[in-house]
């Protein structure tokens, strides 16, 4: 055995390679393997490279790059695996070892810099970011942009992006968010509730509602000041300490506060927060309060579930469908309670799509990097949506919000067609939001 | 070992006007492998839909001297699709396009992509089965289940895939398209080289369409379980079944091992403690399977089952099924290996066989479960090892020496539906005997003199031996 190999073997965690038997199970529910048509985009195609790689038979890592890379990370894979693989662990570090050795060039450094190291982690930055967006739709520019000429020279997929940026919040909006909202009625539990960077810039009035929803549920819920965000977009881009330092953070700024739960609202960000115990199970100084953490991470469904459902009120009869987060699905593996809560409305009526466990292809940051597999992925996805007759599609993470926005767009949609979050549908149900 | 020249990939790539030639590193290495053991590099993979663009590429692999192998999902256990000597890799799991149920006739129409169970969905939107159905059926291509004659628990009523091939497409080795046999359920016309090609592990061509004959879909079916204190017991009641003029469409067996592997992987409620648990699945009318179900369920009793169920709901039936299904997750919880055999004795030996199994696993020290389509005689001992350890793999490599040699011994087959590929073929001889090895060469000789259809495989090179050992 070659001895110069060992330290790589441990980097990639080859050893889990050998749990593949390689029967296939994971090729029918693989997105890529679907678009791209090809082994080298199936799991058990990146696993087998991952494993020559650490046997030394692929001497350059760069023959795992495009693999790795178009891979969306959804972890279906992990769920139709009949052996246990830990595809994700693989994965993550398959992902970190390509990107320590990678030099980017200097612009793509300094963007990855500004990105991971300062804008998603500071509440500041995407506040800021917030509120651009908002100035930007109140300002009368995205209009102008709009319906001059302007967006037609902009590459197409800036284009599609813009239009589907959602209504932002003021910036008197955005900055008050209650430290502690008490319970309505009989308090039940004290949660700490989760903001998340993409969904608090973006999407700040699903955060107010989901408060509204878990205070409505009999939840105190606590907005903890110093937490920042998950790290999942980091880890996914191989930027793995950095992604260690920002669990660290959020487990240090949540053990202030004494609570049964910590609530999140975002498929993606809540398997990130429920794997820290795994990010940090090597770190003798971290592991255990690691785990404590994790232990306490609910998505908002489980705990409206758990406080007794929503009370909603008669509505008009519609037809919706959901998109799964792949997350919740294969990770966190809440998959009974969005369902219960959807069902639970009157005269609403659900209709699943066909296979409705596929990724839509927004996987974080996947549909602005890899925007044209990105993209086929969601074609097949629409395709899906579209023959449910659904007027509505909800979704439970803020990414799949965004690329489903983008699908209706794409699909010119409007009117016909609306995504939105469970719980923007679950306030719009209950009355406390009218959409 | 690299066999194409650039010049020749040149040709390959002026061929392919409609599909890829994929030739980069990760590409080849992402289709060196299969279900079974070992990376062979290809130096090339195809992919298209166009039967003439792959038909032109056995013209020029057959004048060059180029391996060809045809692969649809790789979930072979045998190493059927791996490239050995290198040259072309045919992925046929593109030719997924074709999908005909043409009722009337009683037949389905497919192209070699095409999911088995996409077959199975087809078919029953119209009233109508196609038995075969082996447990990769959700992954695994038809195109696949042809070359390899797949079977599955049904076989033990409905026969295996050559039961129900009636017409073929198929590239000759000298790249010629020739039609065998044909739409009708009778035809004697001429050698039957549909049966030829069908298990031939792509030694002989490449199937590019098929006709598969369809049955009506039975409308009832009934379970029963039944747990003994013996495997041997167990392998009583299953030959005692069978006398008593019952045919089951399954007839599963577990064995301890796989019993307790079950309940530690996924708790759902069987006895840890017993040596053996059977699952009998009959259909047909529902009157007549209430009527078997009650009599394989008295014989069990005869026999000496502790416990025997009849499941009262249908829900309550597919809990029981879905213990069956666990089994393979199951085991390779405790060891990551998996060595899957799939030797068939006659059904009157299965008690036999249930019991030299057991000596074999004493003797050897091994991982050794056997679980399986124990109604048609198909057992399948599972070796649950770690490949990292040689000195068990040395074990693994004598255990299944032995349980090759012991099938013989009984009167059975090295395989029942995975194919012999090329981990089984260090012992065809053994079981037929120097000349009947040698007229199944000469055959192949007389169809391919290149020896350019998936070369390495079936037949053993000279010396050859299984090694499991990497």
């Amino acid at each position: 055995m070659n001895k110069d190999l060992e330290p790589l073997k441990k980097e990639l965690n080859y050893e889990k390679t050998n749990r593949c038997i390689q029967c296939g199970y994971c090729l029918p529910v693989c997105p890529t393997y679907a678009t791209m048509g090809k082994e080298t985009h199936s799991p058990r195609g990146r696993i087998h490279l991952i494993k020559m790689v650490g046997e030394g038979r692929i001497a350059d890592l760069s023959a795992l790059e495009e693999p790795i890379d178009l891979c969306l990370g959804c972890r279906a894979c992990e769920t139709a695996c009949p052996t246990g693989v830990e595809y994700g662990i693989l994965f993550e570090a398959a992902k970190a070892a390509i990107t320590r050795r990678k030099k980017f060039s200097f612009p793509i450094r300094a963007v990855r810099n500004t990105l991971f190291k300062k804008v998603f982690p500071s509440r500041k930055a995407m506040n800021f970011l917030g509120n651009s967006l908002w100035l930007y739709e109140k300002s009368g520019i995205q209009k102008l942009a709009r319906t001059s000429r302007l967006m037609n020279i902009l590459p197409s997929r800036l284009r599609e992006l813009e239009a589907i940026a959602p209504a932002a919040a003021s910036p008197r909006g955005r900055s008050n968010l209650p430290r502690m909202t008490p319970a309505k009625g009989k308090k039940k539990y004290t949660v700490a509730f989760f903001l998340g960077c993409v969904m608090d810039a973006m999407f700040r009035k699903i955060n107010e509602l989901s408060i509204k929803l878990l205070s409505e549920a009999g939840c105190d819920v606590i907005v903890i000041e110093n937490q920042t965000c998950c790290g999942a977009l980091h880890l996914h881009a191989g930027e793995e300490e950095q992604s260690k330092n920002l669990a660290k953070k959020n487990i240090a700024a949540f053990e202030m506060e004494e609570v049964d739960f910590i609530v999140n609202n975002a498929g993606g960000c809540g398997a990130m927060l429920f794997e820290y115990d795994r990010l940090l199970a090597d770190d003798a100084l971290w592991a255990e309060r690691a785990k404590h953490f994790s232990e306490k991470i609910k998505d908002i469904s489980q705990i409206l579930v758990l406080g007794g459902g929503v009370q909603t009120k008669k509505r008009m009869p519609e037809r919706v469908t959901y998109q799964r987060s792949c997350h919740m699905t294969n990770v966190t593996k809440v998959t009974k309670e969005p369902l219960q809560l959807i069902q639970s409305i009157p005269n609403v009526e659900l209709i699943e799509m066909n296979d409705r466990d596929m990724c839509c292809g927004s996987a974080g940051i996947y549909n602005i990097v890899n925007y044209d597999e990105s993209m086929k992925i969601l074609n097949k996805k629409m395709k899906d949506v579209k023959d449910t007759e659904a007027a509505t599609v909800i979704t439970t993470n803020p990414g799949c919000l965004i690329q489903l926005k983008l699908g209706i767009e794409r699909e010119k949609l409007q009117g016909k067609l609306r995504a939105v979050h469970l719980v923007e549908y679950l306030a719009e149900a209950s009355g406390i939001f009218e959409s | 070992m690299k066999t194409i020249s650039s010049a020749q990939l040149r040709e390959i790539e002026s061929i392919v006007k409609t599909g890829r030639v994929l030739a980069n590193e990760s590409d080849r290495y992402s289709y060196s492998f299969d279900g079974s053991f070992g990376t062979y590099l290809p130096d090339v993979v195809i992919q298209t839909k166009s039967v003439k663009e792959l038909a032109d590429l056995v013209k020029l692999a057959n004048r060059e001297k180029i391996p060809v192998y045809p692969r649809g999902h790789a979930t072979s256990l045998s190493g059927g699709p791996l490239p050995i000597k290198g040259g072309m890799v045919f992925d046929l799991s593109v030719m997924d396009d074709l999908l005909e149920i043409h009722e009337e006739d009683l037949i389905a129409v497919v192209s070699p992509g095409v999911l088995t169970s996409s077959i199975h969905e087809a078919a029953e939107k119209k009233g109508l089965m196609y038995p075969p159905d082996p447990s990769s059926s959700h992954i695994s291509t038809i195109g696949g289940n042809l070359a390899e004659n797949s079977g599955g628990p049904r076989g033990l009523k409905y026969g295996v895939t050559k039961d129900y091939v009636i017409g073929l497409e198929v590239i000759t080795p000298q790249g010629e398209i020739i039609q065998t046999g044909g739409r009708t359920m009778k035809n004697v016309t001429g050698y039957d080289l549909t049966k030829l090609i069908v298990g031939s592990e792509g030694t002989l061509g490449i199937i590019t369409k098929a006709i598969l004959r369809l049955i009506p879909k039975p409308p009832a079916s009934e379970t029963v379980m039944a747990i003994f204190d013996s495997l041997a017991d167990a392998g009583k009641a299953i030959s005692k079944i069978l006398t008593s003029g019952i045919l089951p469409s399954k007839m599963e067996l577990m064995d301890n091992a796989s019993i307790a592997a079950v309940e530690n992987y996924q708790p759902i409620g069987l006895p840890k403690n017993a040596e053996a648990l059977v699952l009998i699945e009959l259909d047909g009318h529902p009157a007549a399977v209430a009527d078997e179900a009650a009599k394989a369920a008295k014989v069990c009793r005869e026999i000496g089952a502790k416990n025997v169920r009849i499941p009262e709901s249908k829900s309550e039936a597919e809990e029981l099924w879905k213990a069956r299904k666990l089994v393979s997750p199951a085991i390779v919880q405790m060891k990551p290996t998996k060595i899957s055999e799939d030797a068939t004795v006659p059904l009157s030996k299965i008690p036999e066989m249930c019991y030299r199994l057991q000596e074999i696993k004493k003797k050897y020290n091994l991982h050794l479960v056997v679980f399986g389509h124990a109604g048609d005689g198909n057992l399948h001992p599972n070796i649950i090892a770690d490949k990292s350890d040689k000195e068990e793999m040395l074990r693994v490599e004598q255990a299944i020496a032995e349980i090759f040699k012991t099938t013989v011994e009984l009167g059975g087959t090295l395989s029942g539906e995975h194919g012999i590929g090329t981990m089984k073929a260090p012992f065809m001889e053994m079981e037929l005997g120097t000349a009947g090895l040698e007229m199944m060469k000469r055959m192949k000789r007389a169809w391919d003199k290149n020896n350019i259809m998936n070369p390495g495989k079936i037949f053993p090179e000279p010396g050859q031996k299984l090694v499991l050992r990497e």
